[in-house]
Order: C-alpha cells, then structure tokens, then sequence
C-alpha cells in the first residue's frame, strides 16, 4: 500500500514532464486568430514534402534493420554457440558507434563519397551514385546501420543470455533436428522479444536521426521538419505531432507482434 | 547379441587437459550404468562424445556393432536429458514432447497421442497446454524425459539430470526415472558426480579419475571391493588408519593384525595406510582408547567422529540406540571388524 502510495507522484511527475510539452505543442498547433482550428493538420497531411519525407525515413529505417539484424542475429547466435572466446571483441566493436559522435563519422563519409569526382571514368562510379540517390539513399542506411549496432547487440545479447541457447541447441539436435530447423523452430522463436526490441530501437533512432542525414545533404523526415519549420512553425510542429503518433502506432504495432505469444502465456497462468 | 553401446579407446584432450584418457566400456542392452567420478574426471566428455556433441581424437564409438564416431548427433536416435532445464520455452509441454517426431514428419494426430502416452508415463497427465515456465523444475524435467523418450531412442543419456532440484524432488525422481526405464527396458547411461544416486538407481557403476576408467561394477560390489584406493574413498567414507603390512598377506594396526584384501602391492614392513568403513568400526569394552569428539545424529545410526588417544581420527557409524550415550568428550574404545581390508600408500599420519 505504501509502495502504491510512493509510485503516484513519481509516476504523476513522469506524465507530466511528458504530456506538458505535447499538449503545449498540441495548443500550438490549433490555437489560431479564429479560435480552435485543425487546418494545419488537412494542411500537413496533404503536403508533399511530409508524406515524400517520411516515407523516404520509414523505407531507410526498415531496411536499416532488415540489414542490422542480417548481420547481427547469425552474429551474436555463433558468438554465443561456437565462439564465446570472441564476445568481449564483438561487443567492443558493436559499442563504437557510442563513442564516436556522428558528426565524426559523417565527416569521414563525407570524404569518402567526395572521391566519386576522382573515380568518374571507373565502375566504382555508378556505385556511388546509387549510394547518394536522393530518393533512396542508401549511403544513410549503411551509415545508420553502423548507429544501430550497439542498440541490435545490447538487445540481441539480452536475449541470448535470457535463454541456455546451447543446451536448447543441443536438446533440438538430438531429438533429430536438422542445423535449419533448429534455427528456425527453436532459435529463432526465442530470440523474437530480443529482435523486436532491437528493431524498434533502431527504427526509433533512425526516424529520429538529424544530423547525418543533414549533413550528407538528404532530406527524410526529421531534415523536412527542421526546415520546414523556418518558413512555417506551425506546420511543423502539426508535423512532429503527426510523426509522433505515427512512431508510437508503428512500435506499438511491432511490440504487440512480439508480445502476442507472451501475453496468452500469462493469460494461461492465470486462467 | 550386440552391445547397444560400446567405448573402445576414447581419447580427448582440451588443449592442455586431457579429458579422456583411453576410456573402455562396454554396456550391455537394457542396463543402467552410471558414470560417477569428481569434476573433470570426464565423465561429461564421454557422454557427449556419445551423443556426437563432441568428437573424440582417437578411439571408436560403436553402437549396436556399427561404428558411429562420424554420424552427426541429429542421426543417431539417441534421447538425452540435460542439466539445466532443456524444454523449449516457446512449445508447450506436449509441444516440447512431440518436436523429436515433429521433425521426423510425423502426423499430428499421431504425435498428440504419443505425447499424451509419455506424459501420463512420467506422471504429467493433463499438463500438455502448459508452457516449461508454468511448470515446476521437477515437472520440467519429467517433460523432458517423457521428450527424450517419445522418439524410442537406441541410447537414453541423462546428464546430471537431478542435480538442480531440491532434495525431495530429487529423491523421488530418481525413483521414477528408475521405474521407467525398467519399464521401457532402455539402455541408458547416466552422469551424476552423487554417489547416492549412482548406487541407488544404477545396475553397475563406472567410477573414473583422470579420464580413465578406474572400476565398473554393481554398486554393492563397488562398495565391498572396491578395486583401487580411490574408489574405496569417493565411493563411500573411509577411515585411513596406520599400518604396517606383515608376512603373510595381513596388516598390523592398534596392535592386531586383519588379512588383506586382494594382493597386496606391498612388502612386509612397508608402512600402510588401511582403509576402513565406518560401519566397519566396532565401539565396545576392547581396543584402541578414545575420545568422542562429535556425535552426528542420522537417524537409525549415528556418526561417531572420535580421536584415539594416539591422535588418529576416525568415525564411526553405530545403532543410534547405542550411541546414545557416546556423547562429546565421552571416553571410549574402538577397534575394526575382523574383515579384509584394503591397503593404500601412506600418505596420512607422516612424522
């Protein structure tokens, strides 16, 4: 009861501190010289630059965590089975992108694309040319992806450790399962929270992401809102507002997938 | 007949270490053989070998005659039960039972009810909608038995598979897993560093040291003849007494003399140290004077820890009728049976 009675004002503080800048920046978005009014929003909503711009950072963010879980899931897995020797070197490396700001690793990105002027009569050309494509930058999904590591390993190696995956690995292999459906039916099963949470990490950072993208010169949705926002305020605000309901729908969306199997667990327990 | 399991001349090191030293066993269908040994002994390597989890250097591992060292674990039609709980924590226990003949395609109709039969077969009926966290650790390992054995395996390995259970639970399924494979009739081999429960449940028990074997035997044979002195002191407690051997394949110790055990290794006039039982020990009016130091309660015996007045400690185990009144600081007299008994290097009592 005293634990209940010591939670209110902490959590009553937490909302607050939440809340008071969305409904400030909520009041802002409809309090006009006629009263209360939603035309930002129809406004925003039909305006190009937010549908292209947000698209363009949903569409580098997915694939930015199809990429990071590409390379980390088998990563972390052999780690953990067969290579256990090399985890303190793999963390060291998924941890960097912490330590070195990214206005120090765009700057080195930077120099390196600057190169394509040099390697104008070489294949390697058109390689660059699609990694800086304006519509779909891939450059930003590498980039991002490096960012992404330490979120996907933090979040993977939870996982791995919540679970004995060498004994689960052994038990599926001596009742006769093959190297695949091993991975398929045992591995990956139990590593579904742990990939989740990685993945809604790293789309949470990479929608959010301004400055790489700014300085590389693209323009997803966190660049268009930033810019927008010099000519108009209020539209960009309406915007933040929209892209936040978007991303809580979007991660929301990606936590109940993960959380489904959990949740009729418990309410089995409980039946 | 063939032999289910056969161990020829395993070999295995880990860089420095070598984990099995040329290990030879042979175990006949149906029978339960445990390997017993302290940490490291390889006891753990050898069964992995068998379950093709590891891959010996040298040596052969035939099953039913044919050899097996190359087939990968998943070919090998053996059911193993682990440790620390194994069951899939996204299946259900039923789940858990049937995934062996899931990914041998068979139906689903089948696969239910085989998984039902196995349930109720290690005492789980009902339980096959419950998810492994929903169950106890006991509970979870009866899954995981009833899992190994839902693919009718050649081999039934169980690797330590009580010891991360509470005492009770432990004691009573040892019973059961017993009781089961008596039934099924599986020849199964079963690790556990607890000698009370490689007595209690095996049909001969394979003690080793160092990655050999040192003695494989039926327990009671283990216990009253033990081949070497390590085996007379980790199976068991033994007193180290000294002695001194004597013509005549007899040891002199408190001023008599018992025969030895076996051929003595020794000449007369070496000095021994001879092993005695505990319950080999008679407290009475004649032999070696001493003092009760502590008197340990077991129920139908109790423990004497005594000191004789030459400074040699030793327990005893009596009717705990007549250790009644052998309490702390009682003065009494001790002396062994009159039985053969086992006799090792000095290594205690050195001046």
């Amino acid at each position: 009861m005293a634990r209940m009675t010591s939670r209110g004002p902490v959590l009553g503080i937490a909302a607050l501190y939440f809340l008071v800048p969305v409904a400030a920046s909520l009041w802002f978005t409809i309090d006009s010289a006629d009263g209360i009014s939603f035309d930002v929003y129809s406004k925003g909503l039909g305006s190009e630059g937010l549908t292209t711009s947000l698209l363009r950072s949903v569409s580098v963010g997915l694939v930015t965590v199809l990429l990071g879980l590409l390379l980390m899931v088998p990563t972390t897995v052999a780690v953990a089975l067969r290579l256990p020797k090399l985890r303190r070197v793999v963390e060291i490396l998924c941890m960097m992108p912490l330590v070195v700001p990214p206005i120090a690793l765009v700057a080195g990105v930077a120099t390196v694309l600057s190169w394509q002027q040099d390697l104008a009569a070489t294949p390697l050309y058109g390689t660059f040319q699609a990694l800086i494509d304006r519509d779909f930058p891939l450059i930003l999904v590498i980039v991002y992806t490096v960012m992404s590591l330490p979120f996907l390993y933090r979040s993977l190696d939870a996982g791995l450790r919540a679970v004995d995956l060498r004994t689960l690995v052994e038990a599926a292999r001596s009742l006769g399962a093959s190297r695949t459906q091993t991975l398929l039916q045992v591995i990956a099963p139990n590593l579904r929270q742990a990939v989740t949470g990685g993945a809604v990490l790293s789309l949470a950072m990479v929608l959010g992401e301004y400055s790489v993208a700014s300085v590389l010169g693209f323009e997803p949705f966190a660049v268009w809102m930033v810019n927008v926002g010099d000519s108009e305020a209020q539209l960009s605000v309406a915007a933040a507002m929209l892209s936040l309901l978007f991303t809580w729908g979007l991660l929301l969306l990606l936590t109940a997938l993960a959380g489904g199997r959990t949740r009729s667990r418990k309410q089995r327990k409980t039946a | 007949m063939t032999v289910p399991v056969q161990l020829k001349r395993l070999r295995r090191e880990f860089g420095p270490t070598v984990a099995l030293d040329g290990l030879d066993l042979d175990i006949a269908p149906g029978e339960l053989v445990a390997l017993l040994g302290p940490s490291g002994c390889g006891k753990t390597t050898a069964l992995r070998i068998i379950a093709g989890f590891e891959s010996a250097d040298s040596g052969e591992l035939l099953m039913d005659g044919q050899d097996i060292t190359s087939v990968p674990a998943h070919r090998r039609d053996i059911g193993m039960v682990f440790q620390s709980y194994s069951l899939f924590p996204n299946m259900t226990a039923a789940e858990n039972v049937a995934y062996g003949l899931r990914v041998r395609g068979v139906s689903s109709g089948e696969r239910a009810s085989r998984a039902a039969e196995l349930l109720d077969l290690v005492g789980l009926p009902g339980r096959g909608g419950h998810y492994p966290h929903q169950l106890s650790g006991g509970q979870q390992q009866r899954v995981a038995l009833a899992r190994a054995l839902a693919i009718r395996p050649r081999v039934l390995l169980l690797d330590e598979p009580l010891s991360a259970l509470d005492a009770k639970v432990r004691l009573t399924l040892r019973e059961e897993i017993r009781r089961i494979q008596l039934e099924l009739g599986i020849t199964t081999v079963f690790v556990t560093h607890d000698q009370e429960e490689a007595l209690s449940m095996a049909d001969r028990v394979a003690v080793m040291k160092d990655g050999r074997l040192e003695q494989c035997a039926a327990p009671a044979e283990l216990y009253d003849r033990p081949a070497t002195p390590f085996v007379a002191e980790f199976v068991g407690t033994m007193n180290r007494v000294p002695g001194v051997v004597r013509d005549g394949g007899v040891v002199e110790l408190f001023g008599r003399r018992l025969p030895v055990h076996g051929e003595s290794a020794f000449g007369a006039g070496t000095e021994v140290d001879v092993l005695l039982r505990p319950e080999g020990m008679a407290v009475g009016d004649e032999g070696e004077p001493a003092t009760v130091r502590v008197a340990t309660f077991l129920g139908a015996t109790t423990r004497l820890h005594v000191t004789t007045d030459a400074g040699v400690p030793l327990k005893a185990d009596l009717p705990s009728w007549e250790a009644a009144e052998l309490t702390p600081g009682a003065r009494c007299t001790i002396t062994p049976h009159d039985n053969p008994v086992l006799v090792a290097e000095r290594t205690v009592h050195k001046e």
